[in-house]
């Protein structure tokens, strides 16, 4: 029965090209971990989604080649990594996207990330947003978003 | 345990007594590079020429898991021409070795961006001045002695400011280079650290700090120091940094204002 139930869930979500089928989960915009900033003009600061999109590819593109955390990546889905941290970072930033992807938490549970980890892939979203030449006090207000993330993210 | 892998001057800079902070406030981070998952640790050399002084400090400290940090610092202090009319000798330096120990007891200043709780960190410093003779005759009581401080410090990210207080129960005279206590008053204060900074890139941070002094020596009155910094890290394990300081009066001689260049070693 549960079988069955999992089966209907998951064929009601298809999968979006690209990616692989993940075990149904509530999607909720209260799973990107935090809530966005009033107004638009960190969003505008972000060059809005085409901005956006271009730091997450370059993030992603970054992180699973940075020898410090690459290991992390290997073998996960990297497209559905890429759409749902967009629509993560457009939510957070005041753009108006619904996020469909799942908690932080869930997300990253036994990936065994540890605080070095975190460290690095914020070096590589600093380096990333810098190369879209978002201003470092626009950069710190997403970083302020998503430092407290750390607790969820990080094994301990 | 793992090396490395601290954010960007999350470990701040050396101060002159050698524990992790700005240039003169101790705050409330640790030392190093390291996470909670290692050990790290920083070698600073610091040179503040003053109007009529000059002050050099050296030291090294060592962070445990971010949670523990521990320092040692010299100081010479030279007198310059002022050692001569001061009865003293031209060139006459006054040294000090500060030992220091700093645990971090609450929060993250970098991480806890949800809410405004700083972290908090205590800390001890003790003291050995090498000039006995000299810090009696000028009314000091003790060439050794303890500093106790309580440190805050918060990073505001959405801000891009860096903010820390300090309450540092003391006795020293000029940091402790003129002994501890004196004919004046002879017991423990409280005095104040304060400090502020803009983060205005990931690697360059503005700021000033302000810290109140015992006022314990009749012969002198003994004035409150402050600093105007850029901190900039040169690479995750070189941070360069350049002040504008005003130390006050010192040992009667006035208006002992200057810079202070300090170069620190990350790892
Ligand atoms: C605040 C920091 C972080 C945010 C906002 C974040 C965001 C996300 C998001 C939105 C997802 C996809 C969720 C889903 O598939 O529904 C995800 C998955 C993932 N993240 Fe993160 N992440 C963070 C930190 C990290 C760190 C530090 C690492 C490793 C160094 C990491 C590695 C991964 C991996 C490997 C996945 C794929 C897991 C899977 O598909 O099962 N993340 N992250």
């Amino acid at each position: 029965m549960l079988a069955l139930i999992l089966a209907l869930a998951a064929a009601a979500t298809p999968v979006p090209p690209g990616e692989q089928p993940v075990d149904p989960y509530a999607a909720a915009d209260a799973n990107a971990g935090a809530t966005p900033v009033a107004g638009q003009r960190l969003w505008h600061a972000f060059h809005e989604q085409p901005g956006v999109d271009r730091i997450v590819d370059s993030l992603v593109s970054r992180a699973i080649v940075d020898p410090r955390i690459a290991e992390i990546f290997k073998g996960q889905d990297i497209v559905r990594l890429r759409r749902t941290l967009k629509e993560q970072f457009c939510y957070l930033l005041g753009g108006g996207c619904r996020y469909s992807g799942r908690e932080m938490a869930a997300s990253h549970h036994n990936l065994g990330i540890q605080t070095k980890d975190f460290n690095a892939l914020v070096d590589d979203l600093q380096q990333a947003m810098s190369r879209e030449r978002v201003s470092p006090f626009a950069q710190n207000r997403l970083l302020a978003k998503l430092a407290p993330m750390k607790r969820s993210v990080v094994e301990r | 345990m793992r090396a490395g892998g601290k954010l960007l001057l999350t470990g701040g800079i050396s101060t002159v007594e050698g524990s992790g902070g700005g240039g003169l406030a101790s705050w409330a981070l640790i030392a190093g590079n390291e996470t909670v998952d290692g050990i790290g640790g920083t070698v600073h050399a610091t040179y503040v020429p003053l109007a009529d002084y000059s002050l050099t400090s050296e030291g090294v400290a060592i962070g445990i898991r971010d949670r523990l940090e521990l320092s040692y610092a010299h100081q010479r202090f030279d007198t310059q021409k002022v050692g001569a009319a001061l009865g003293l000798g031209r060139g006459f330096s006054f040294q000090q070795d500060i030992i220091g120990a700093k645990l971090r007891l609450a929060g993250d200043a970098v991480i806890d961006q949800d809410s405004l709780l700083p972290q908090i960190a205590i800390g001890v410093q003790y003291h050995i001045a090498d000039r006995d003779a000299v810090i009696h005759a000028i009314g000091g009581a003790h060439a050794k002695g303890t500093d106790f401080y309580l440190a805050a410090t918060k990073v505001l990210l959405a801000q891009s400011l860096v903010l820390g207080g300090t309450v540092r129960l003391t006795k020293a005279n000029q940091f402790g280079l003129l002994g501890f206590g004196g004919d004046a008053h002879n017991h423990y204060s409280a005095q104040f650290e304060g400090s502020a900074g803009l983060l205005v890139t990931r690697r360059l941070l503005l700021g000033g700090e302000y810290r109140t002094k015992p006022d314990n020596l009749r012969f002198a009155r003994e004035d409150r120091a402050l600093d105007l910094f850029a901190a900039y890290a040169v690479t995750r394990n070189l941070t360069a940094t350049a002040a504008y300081v005003d130390l006050g009066d010192i040992a009667t001689i006035r208006h002992q204002r200057g810079a202070l260049l300090s170069l620190q070693a990350n790892f």
